[in-house]
């Protein structure tokens, strides 16, 4: 059993959401359980994994038992591992939470929810253990129709939002393939490490058609990770999304991605091309440069509590596609740490915005008005996600952005650590900001009477339900627990930074 | 005359660019919906074809073995001692290889692969095809919503309408 792992943590979803589409037409309680309880099933695969990893290094595993060049092959190493079980948990968690949500903002399509949600986690956990370049192709657009679909279920604003999103997310799927098949031509393999061996082997490093294929792939990921200046379809989408499809699809297609681009660069390319032959290193990194302060700045704009939010992830796309391209060792490990820690962080704070909008029927800040108050423990969990985006220690996101930082000293990026200290200071101002509202409540402005009045009169939000405030507190809990055992994750995490010599590299 | 053998030599190639490139501007420069999703898969199809050309060989055909082609191997016992396992094309030696897989070899027939258009694009594209349309189902499934809602497909119209707060 525990060797087939890694087929199980993508098949428990992919099955489940078969006898979801079926059974779950006729009888609709049955969908959230199955939902869970699949799951659940595909985090202790992750577990197992894991375990096995780092106990006895990278897992091959045969599809139908056909030989790796020719067959597909899933490859898990540590990242892979790693990220494949925070994704299927994060997967969990949001299953959890949509208990109620889905009932109230889609009634009529629970069914048609959950078989899309869990295709969603059957594509993302693909992407991340797949070791084939053209399956990759197909379980990005697995993940991204879904997720077109699970957009558009919201209300009207999401409905042309998700439009946006099926005409720029094909743009970046098409081009990734385009990329593929200038790679086949070129190598004549599609296993990602076959493809490597065969670039080394033929000493094709320098043809054309490589660099046309290493341009295409690049841009196409960095399309469907909303990378700045190609983030367009991302505030709007999540914004109005319905509160679990943005719970879901904003802590994870991104950092999927991203996860995709370290793959691509350091396993299909590797590091001596991207970093020693090309050399864009500088480029890139202003680039981030770029994307952390118009996400910070644009959220600090917004007065839609969401849209702040998915503003906020643009920023930190910059965070890890900067830490990638300082092509160093430390810069790498604060790149995958942070998608770890940033997956829980944006977890963490869309489900708070998705309780306030349920409980209070606003989407605005003022809806958090003398919140503490009412529902104190909603506001705890809040308060550790918004302090790991600041980055206070004990909290992962302290950790993270100390690596990343680390990284830019190390490699002279100075304009990269000042737009991290930039950005972390303007989250500061945003989220203290909301936790003033929340603590003090506003300042009557129109007079007295009124604020007394609407004391009396709102009685609405009232405290979360169980179903929501557990995968809050338990993913603010992981929070702080990826920080206290920072030493242990980033031992794992080096386990794969090792494998390139960073040293000889850069210089 | 050089120009115009440097575009026949590799004329494959300008035809997916220039077909790709009228897809992606009906994606960029129209403001009817339908019609962005034309040029969408438009867009998508220039990436078959150049999939498909890429497998196109010189007086090559269709890679499909003949039952002669397969089965020619069986009276000549020569080709058995050429250093690989001599088999039926159904694989009936089941020896473990060090994954503790049964292996899998090939019929052994002589075949040269020059004789037969390359199949892994083929069916590469079938799936390709399969997403492409897919896609253009959701992506038309979300206009009709849209013209649910709004009344209209025209994306200025639709942006107007958002902007008076209609």
């Amino acid at each position: 059993m525990i060797e087939q792992a890694p087929a199980l943590i993508l098949l428990f979803p992919f099955f489940a959401s078969i006898i979801v589409a079926l059974a779950g037409i006729r009888i609709q309680g049955v969908c959230f359980p199955i939902t869970v309880i699949s799951m659940a099933a595909s985090v202790l695969s992750g577990i197992a994994i894991l375990g096995q990893v780092v106990n006895n290094g990278a897992i091959r595993y045969r599809l139908g038992g056909w030989e790796p060049p020719m067959g597909i092959e899933f490859r898990i190493d540590a990242l892979g591992a790693l990220v494949a079980l925070a994704v299927s948990v994060v997967g969990l968690l949001t299953a959890i939470y949509s208990k109620r949500q889905v009932p109230a903002e889609t009634p009529d399509k629970i069914s048609q929810y959950y078989t899309l949600y869990l295709l969603l986690m059957t594509g993302l956990i693909g992407m991340v253990i797949t070791g084939d370049a053209f399956n990759l192709f197909v379980l990005i657009e697995v993940s991204a129709l879904t997720s077109y679909a699970l957009i558009a279920m919201g209300p009207r604003r999401a409905t042309l939002a998700a439009y946006k999103y099926v005409i720029m997310g094909t743009i970046g799927a098409s081009f990734y393939l385009l990329g593929v098949g200038y790679l086949y031509i070129k190598t004549g393999s599609l296993n990602m490490f076959d493809i490597h061996e065969q670039l080394i082997a033929r000493g094709i490093f320098d043809a054309t058609a490589v660099l046309v294929a290493f341009i295409l792939i690049t841009v196409g990921v960095w399309i469907k990770m909303a990378f700045f200046p190609l983030h367009a379809w991302l505030p709007n989408s999540y914004a109005y999304a319905p509160t679990t499809s943005s719970a879901v699809l904003g802590p994870l297609v991104t950092k999927v991605m991203i996860y995709v681009m370290i793959r691509l660069t350091f396993t299909v390319f590797g590091a001596d091309y991207t970093f020693g032959r090309l050399d864009w290193s500088d480029i890139v990194v202003w680039m981030s440069v770029a994307a952390i302060l118009v996400g910070s700045i644009s959220a600090l704009a917004q007065t839609d509590l969401r849209k702040m939010l998915a503003y906020l992830i643009i920023a930190e796309v910059g965070y890890m596609v900067g830490g990638m391209w300082l092509a160093n060792d430390m810069g790498l490990i604060g790149s995958i740490y942070h998608i770890i820690a940033d997956a829980f962080m944006t977890l963490c704070v869309f489900l708070f915005a998705g309780i306030i909008f349920t409980q209070t029927g606003k989407r605005d800040l003022n809806a958090l008005d003398g919140l503490f108050t009412k529902m104190p423990l909603t506001m705890v969990g809040f308060l550790v996600g918004a302090f790991s985006l600041i980055g206070i220690p004990p909290t992962a996101g302290f950790f993270s952005k100390w690596y990343l930082i680390q990284g830019g000293v190390a490699s002279g990026h100075w304009e990269y650590v000042i737009a991290l200290l930039i950005s972390s200071l303007i989250n500061a101002v945003l989220f203290f900001r909301i936790i003033e509202i929340a603590y003090f409540g506003i300042k009557p402005a129109e007079g007295h009477g009124g604020h007394h009045h609407e004391e009396l009169s709102k009685e609405s939000p009232t405290k979360a339900s169980f179903s929501m405030l557990l995968p809050l507190l338990v993913t603010a809990a992981m929070l702080i627990g990826l920080g206290l055992y920072n030493r242990d994750i980033v031992a794992i995490i080096s386990d794969f930074v090792s494998q390139f010599n960073f040293g000889v590299i850069s210089r | 005359m050089e120009f115009f053998e440097a575009i026949s030599a590799k004329f494959n190639y300008w035809i997916y660019v220039i077909i790709m490139m009228i897809g992606l501007y009906a994606m960029i420069a129209k403001t009817n919906m339908v019609k962005k999703l034309i040029g969408m898969s438009v867009f998508q199809t220039a990436i078959i074809l150049f999939y498909v050309s890429i497998g196109v060989k010189d007086g090559a055909t269709i890679p499909i073995l003949y039952h002669d082609q397969v089965h020619a191997g069986h009276h000549h016992d020569d080709h058995a001692h050429n250093g690989e396992h001599y088999d039926t094309p159904h694989g009936t030696d089941h020896e473990a290889d060090e994954y503790g897989y049964p292996s899998r070899h090939a019929p052994d027939v002589v075949i040269d692969g020059d004789d037969f258009a390359n199949p892994l694009v083929h069916v590469l594209m079938l799936t390709a095809i399969v997403v492409g349309v897919s896609t253009l189902g959701v992506g038309l499934a979300i206009t009709q919503k849209l013209h649910r809602e709004f009344g209209t497909i025209e994306e200025n119209e639709i942006h107007d309408m958002i902007k008076s707060g209609k």
